[in-house]
């Protein structure tokens, strides 16, 4: 077989994501259908930046998704012969096949392992952001609202994790030894417990008057909480649904742990904002408890600036999950993690660009993508 | 004003003191430990020599003590086997041994990775830091701020979404990315441009165009665009303050509004942002010089935790954790006295 042209492999490759175009398709028409009615969402389609950053998002969720049917190789397979080869190499073994983004210095397809890459940032990075929020929320509208000495220890430990370099704090997180002396798993079961303690406040304020929907409400989140809380944090689901290897515990742990105090802090600053409003001041005079005010009248008016920060932490996050992997640190060697590429592939650098590029870029648009999005909800919830 | 400074230093020290002691225990956790005598002594050693190697050399004592002797605040330990005193404080070559040895009398200890003075090993490597940092805030701070400026005098102008837009592209490339593409298209054999080099390592002795552009061009890209969008907004502020439309109906020329009256009110906000980016460069710092091996205090950081060095890492913590503690205090210090708006109390 003949080695593909340029133009070859981006068609190759354009066929290949070919069931990501078509689901990218159904949700844009079907979304710029019912755009009056989806809200903020909605609104994204009237902002260019906003249009092309939600593009770029929905194509790496879906690539995630649907990445099984987009490889054309086995991400982790060696290939003989195939080591370093240049960008639409077919492959000598498999008939048809071709490296179409080149090979590795392990010979294996850095097309297929780009994409399965994506699963491993999509997979830890929203969860691990959305963890971040839970903390940062939880402990942030406190110590906004009731100020004191809450306040004070609270802002104390928030600037003490912030002044911390965060390369310093994953080199000392995140490597084997800690995993041994079960200091991730404290962690995470501190980090843990809150969105369980979130959800259980939420429904207790609001469901005070009405103790049958209290007690439903209460009953699916103790139970399923609790049940994901032991699986996640001690490794002890007795229905093994809820597993989380204990490389990924630690990245996911270390990586709430840098981003809550950054949510915390924005939270708080909100707090002490919107605290002052005619609204709040109603409602405590209407005699409802502070965490009734907390959470169903000033939380529900952050909302704006919090779904921006959220686009643009899980960006970060992704950023900081690039650096870890970018320095080997929790991540298996054959693991087709974007920043783990990237390193392997810069040793080789100015001989073989060819597998550290694709990673990189894939990383860098999709943040990107995240950042654009963020930038345009920003533009639209300021509108109205 | 003395009061807020006073009270700033106390929260500082005490945030130096949690940090530092952070770092101390996760550097001397038990499998760190073991593994630093596997790796100074003998590497097929039974556990229970490990216990007694570690004992002899008093890594066996609880944990706030030999913190307390790190700092220099509680005498370093003594030990006499087979008559040969041994501890802490001891050197050869030392005439007298010193009670305390800690932070405090300005020893860090010994690197066990480059056998060396851990204070002189930081010393030198900062100062090579030093210089990158020159050069990143040189080129930085003007471009980013001309940037925010341009973008942020005309809101919502074709100029301001141009820049905006390319102000979120960089701040969206983390270091590692941009550096490898630069590397890519301007040093390798592929592209063939070859217009700078791929590697600083010879930027150590001489600093040139050729082997100093691309660290530098990489940790600016990062960093400006978060200071140019602070900029913009700051900037976009100032321009809809009424002392602005006063100016414009009195008849000042537009480039006159902007150098005269917006300018120094914009340039408030962006001042902190830029101290507090210091904390950022130096990650930025860490990846840079590691893709770049560019021996620097990053670079150091990166041997010091990946190959157990305790002192040594402990060493560039401390520096990193007061580099960051005194910008912070500095960005605090000089917003008060740029902003008369802000009265501390």
């Amino acid at each position: 077989m003949e080695q593909l042209s340029s133009l070859e492999i981006a068609g190759h490759i354009f066929l290949q994501f070919m069931p990501v175009w078509i689901a990218l398709a159904i949700i844009i028409s079907v979304s710029v259908m019912f755009k009056k009615r989806l809200g903020l969402y909605g609104q994204v389609f009237d902002n260019t930046i906003g249009l092309a950053g939600l593009i770029i998002v929905l194509f790496w969720i879906l690539t995630a998704l649907m990445a099984d049917w987009i490889i054309t190789l086995d991400p982790l397979g060696q290939y003989s012969g195939m080591k370093n080869k240049r960008p639409g190499f077919p492959v000598q073994d498999v008939e048809g096949a071709y490296f179409l983004l080149g090979g590795d210095t392990l010979a294996r397809d850095v097309f297929s392992r780009v994409v399965m890459g994506s699963r491993t940032v999509l997979s830890i990075a929203p969860a691990a952001t959305m963890f971040a929020f839970m903390v940062g929320i939880t402990l942030g509208l406190p110590a906004g609202y009731l100020t004191g000495r809450l306040d004070t220890i609270l802002s104390f430990l928030a600037n003490l994790v912030l002044a911390f370099p965060v390369i310093l704090l994953f080199y000392l997180l995140v490597t084997k030894d800690i995993i041994e002396t079960g200091i991730p798993m404290y962690l995470a079961a501190v980090l843990f417990v809150f969105p369980i303690v979130f959800l259980l406040i939420l429904f207790t304020t609001r469901f005070k008057t009405r103790p049958g929907e209290l007690t439903i409400y209460l009953g699916i989140t103790l139970t399923f909480g609790l049940w994901a809380y032991s699986g996640l944090a001690f490794d002890a689901d007795p229905l093994g649904v809820w597993k989380m290897d204990s490389n990924t515990l630690n990245i996911f742990v270390s990586v709430v742990f840098v981003n809550s105090p950054t949510v915390f802090r924005i939270v708080r600053g909100l707090t002490i904002d919107i605290k002052t409003r005619d609204y709040v001041a109603a409602a405590q005079t209407r005699g409802e408890t502070p965490w009734y005010i907390m959470l169903w009248e000033i939380l529900p008016n952050t909302r704006g600036p919090l779904i921006v920060d959220f686009c643009l932490r899980i960006g970060y996050t992704t950023i900081l999950l690039g650096t870890l992997g970018f320095f080997g640190l929790g991540v298996s060697p054959e693991s087709p993690d974007w920043g783990n590429t990237i390193n392997e592939g810069r040793k080789l650098l100015s001989v073989y660009p060819h597998p550290a590029l694709p990673p990189a870029l894939a990383l860098m648009s999709l943040v990107l993508g995240l950042n654009f999005l963020a930038d345009g909800l920003r533009e639209e919830s300021l509108r109205d | 004003m003395l009061e807020f400074l006073i009270k700033r230093l106390g929260v500082m020290i005490l945030t130096i003191l949690c940090l530092t002691f952070i770092v101390f225990f996760l550097t001397n956790l038990e499998p760190n430990l073991q593994r630093l005598a596997k790796t100074q002594a003998n590497n097929r050693m039974t556990d229970a020599q490990v216990e007694s190697w570690l004992g002899a050399r008093g890594y066996k004592r609880h944990i706030v003590i030999k913190y307390g002797e790190w700092i220099g605040i509680i005498p370093g330990w003594k030990n006499t086997i087979n008559d040969v005193e041994t501890g802490r404080c001891y050197r050869t070559g030392q005439e007298s041994t010193p009670r305390f040895c800690g932070i405090l009398q300005g020893a860090m200890g010994y690197s066990t990775v480059f056998r060396d003075e851990v204070t002189t090993i930081i010393g030198k490597r900062l100062w090579l830091t030093g210089k990158l940092m020159f050069w990143v805030m040189v080129v930085m701070i003007p471009l980013a701020l001309l940037i925010g400026v341009l973008a942020g005098m005309r809101e919502r102008s074709k100029l301001d979404r141009g820049l905006s837009t390319f102000s979120i592209a960089t701040t969206a490339t983390p270091e590692y990315v941009s550096g490898v593409i630069f590397i890519v298209v301007f040093a390798s054999s592929v592209v063939g441009l070859k217009w700078f080099k791929g590697s600083a390592a010879s930027a150590m002795d001489t600093i040139t165009f050729d082997n100093f552009t691309l660290p530098v061009a990489t940790m600016v890209l990062y960093g400006m665009g978060y200071i140019a969008r602070m900029t913009r907004a700051s900037m976009a502020e100032v321009m809809t303050a009424q002392y602005i439309r006063t100016a414009r109906l009195k008849g000042v020329k537009f480039s006159g509004v902007v150098t005269r009256h917006a300018l120094r009110n914009a340039l408030i906000a962006p001042f902190t942002v830029i101290m507090l980016q210091f904390p950022w460069l130096l990650t930025g710092v860490v990846i840079v010089e590691t893709l770049f091996n560019y021996k620097g205090f990053g670079w150091t950081l990166v041997q010091a935790a990946s190959n157990n060095d305790i002192e040594l890492l402990l060493g560039c913590s401390i520096v990193a954790v007061i580099v960051v503690l005194l910008t912070q205090l500095i960005s605090d210090i000089g917003y008060v006295f740029l902003n008369p708006r802000i009265r501390v109390n």
